[in-house]
């Protein structure tokens, strides 16, 4: 019951002025162990019911961790109406079935089941509500349900992204679903905006906007769309990010001379400088317990990956080897870190294990940039190109599974996932 | 010819309003520039700001960097003394750098590089005798590209610090 209270709560805050913008996703590659599942058709309307479903099985599959069954026809929607033979048959290890009840103008219920075929045994029973013209937050929330129950990590369809559409002149600040479908603007002006960064809790954005002359950062709610300027600065204040109690940023200030880093708390007070290189000090990011920032560094000649304690003392290095690397982010363990590597005039996006040190490429050579990891550190959002546009692109951690997604008009930069489930 | 002439007189007229700061009254209206035109007299009465010399060292407002640069080039530094010396001697006059950085690296690191291509030319203003504040330094690092592309040939216009004197 606790569950789908919040739901309803989630649902609700996100409802309001959603783009129809047309999308379209390509997926490249499937993961090595994918578990065959089938889903079939909810029962009830059959308008609401089919657009659910194609949420739902679009995730699956992008999530590169399932093959889909064919349901040939069948359409159970209660388990008593089930003939597991036949899906053991068909391959299936697991069904999901239900059906979609209207409780009231607007709003339907949808009641789902996953049923393991071969122990004929039910996994899970969850009731998900919404209003009827959330077909995808349903079905995003019915995937993480599975998801969740099959591969035993918690679901990231529901979450949200952020990124920044240019189109000529004009930018916009957008929010959309993790796939990009559902999208809104928060802001929209003809000077850039950069580097947006997720409050933990997913209701603040951090950005930079160049509207008063010169990069600015600014905070503004994600829900109200009420925004303060945090950080003004002469010369350039940039690349904020968050600390993971919400309470302080890291930023980048020139104030007293080259890109430095400085803690600043969340309502502009309290300004700490964290840095005295001199040289170029960018993109810090919070390690999830708050202790440590990993940023980029030219101290050393050319850009890298470093790590200071927040605390003072500790000021290393964290990646070698050919090659410049650029903008770190830690996965939400904290146990490793993907960035972007640039060798032989390639970008491409990687991983690194703190511990064994090994850098892994999880894209080939191209044009990517800005990766962040979904919040349960499975998948990684980025910014790519393709067909002379820039896109959105998401991977799988593993490396296996690449997905494209378009946009309608523009450029698509600048991407970052919530941290928030 | 004649209308060479005629920018060249508005032009200083304002130059040497703003400079001045003589009152709105005190502007001159269309009438005496029209007179300028016929009476060649006034030309020679002109003292011509070297900033609207097309043929002067100080036409030249943008300088250009190898990849990952941000030292102004030798060849460059004497345009930029050139600048940092017309503004000692013209003490009202503003300009504001700004930095610019080609689209390899990261957008925050390339806004950083901008940055300290720009400052690095507000040093060498003020090593030329330009005040501290007649000299302000921004970035827009790889927002903003006057080329698009990616090659060299776009990438050399973006890796790039412009003057721009304030109007």
């Amino acid at each position: 019951m606790l569950k789908v209270l919040k739901m309803l709560l989630l649902l609700g805050s996100l409802s309001a002025a959603v783009a129809h913008a047309e999308m379209s996703i390509e997926i490249i590659g499937a993961g090595e162990h994918q578990i065959p599942v089938a889903v079939a058709p909810l029962g009830g309307d059959a308008k609401i019911a089919a657009a659910i479903n194609e949420v739902v099985l679009a995730d699956l599959q992008r999530s590169g961790l399932f093959r889909i069954v064919d349901n040939a026809g069948k359409t159970p929607h209660e388990p008593s109406e089930v003939n597991y033979a036949d899906w053991q048959a068909m391959g299936a290890e697991a069904l999901a079935i239900g059906s979609v009840e209207l409780v009231e103008a607007g709003r339907v219920s949808v009641k789902v089941r996953l049923l393991d075929v071969l122990k004929k045994s039910p996994l899970l029973g969850e009731v998900v509500s919404a209003k009827d013209s959330q077909t995808r937050q349903i079905g995003h929330r019915i995937a993480d349900l599975i998801y969740e129950k099959l591969t035993g990590d918690k679901g990231v369809f529901s979450t949200r992204i952020a990124y920044v559409n240019r189109l000529g002149e004009k930018y916009r600040l957008v929010v959309a679903d993790s796939d990009g479908y559902n999208e809104q603007t928060v802001l929209a002006q003809n000077e850039p905006i950069m580097s947006p960064a997720w409050s933990a809790d997913g209701s603040r954005l951090a950005y930079v906007s160049f509207e008063t002359g010169h990069a600015a950062v600014f905070v503004q709610s994600v829900f109200t769309k009420q925004r303060n300027l945090l950080a003004d600065f002469r010369g350039s204040n940039s690349a904020p990010t968050w600390s993971p109690d919400g309470k302080q940023l890291a930023m980048v200030l020139t104030r007293d001379g080259s890109s430095q880093l400085y803690l600043i708390n969340a309502d502009g007070s309290g300004i700490q400088r964290l840095t005295f290189s001199g040289a170029i000090d960018t993109e810090p990011c919070f390690s999830p317990d708050g202790q440590r920032l990993l940023f980029t560094s030219d101290r050393g000649g050319s850009a890298q990956i470093y790590q200071l304690a927040i605390a003072g003392g500790l000021e290393q290095r964290v990646s070698f080897g050919e090659g410049t690397n650029y903008s770190p982010r830690y996965s939400p363990d904290g146990k490793s870190m993907v960035l972007v590597h640039r060798a032989n005039a390639q970008f491409y996006i990687a991983t690194q294990d703190f511990q064994s040190g090994q850098m892994q490429l999880v894209t080939d050579g191209g044009w990517h940039k800005k990766p962040s990891f979904a919040p349960n550190g499975k998948m990684i959002l980025f910014a790519s190109e393709a067909r002379g546009r820039g896109i959105l692109a998401s991977v799988s951690s593993d490396g296996r599974v690449k997905q494209h997604m378009f946009t309608q008009t523009g450029d698509a930069r600048e991407p970052m996932w919530n941290p928030h489930f | 010819m004649k209308k060479l002439v005629i920018s060249v007189v508005l032009v200083n007229l304002l130059a040497a309003c703003a400079s001045q700061k003589a009152p709105e009254a005190a502007a001159p209206t269309p009438a005496p520039v029209a007179a300028a035109v016929t009476a060649p007299v006034v030309e020679k009465a002109v003292v011509v700001d070297p900033l609207n010399d097309a043929t002067s060292i100080l036409a030249k407002r943008s300088v250009y960097y190898a990849l990952d640069v941000d030292a102004v080039a030798a060849a460059d530094q004497p345009v930029i003394a050139a600048h940092g010396k017309y503004l000692s001697e013209n003490p009202s006059r503003k300009v504001e750098l700004a930095g610019y950085a080609d689209e390899r690296g990261s957008t925050e690191y390339n806004l950083a590089l901008g940055q300290r291509r720009a400052d690095g030319v507000k040093k060498l203003l003020e090593l030329s005798g330009a005040k501290a504040a007649q000299v302000s330094a921004v970035s827009f690092g790889e927002e903003k590209p006057k080329a698009a592309g990616h090659d060299e040939a776009a990438w050399s216009q973006n890796r790039r610090s412009d003057l721009n004197y304030a109007k």
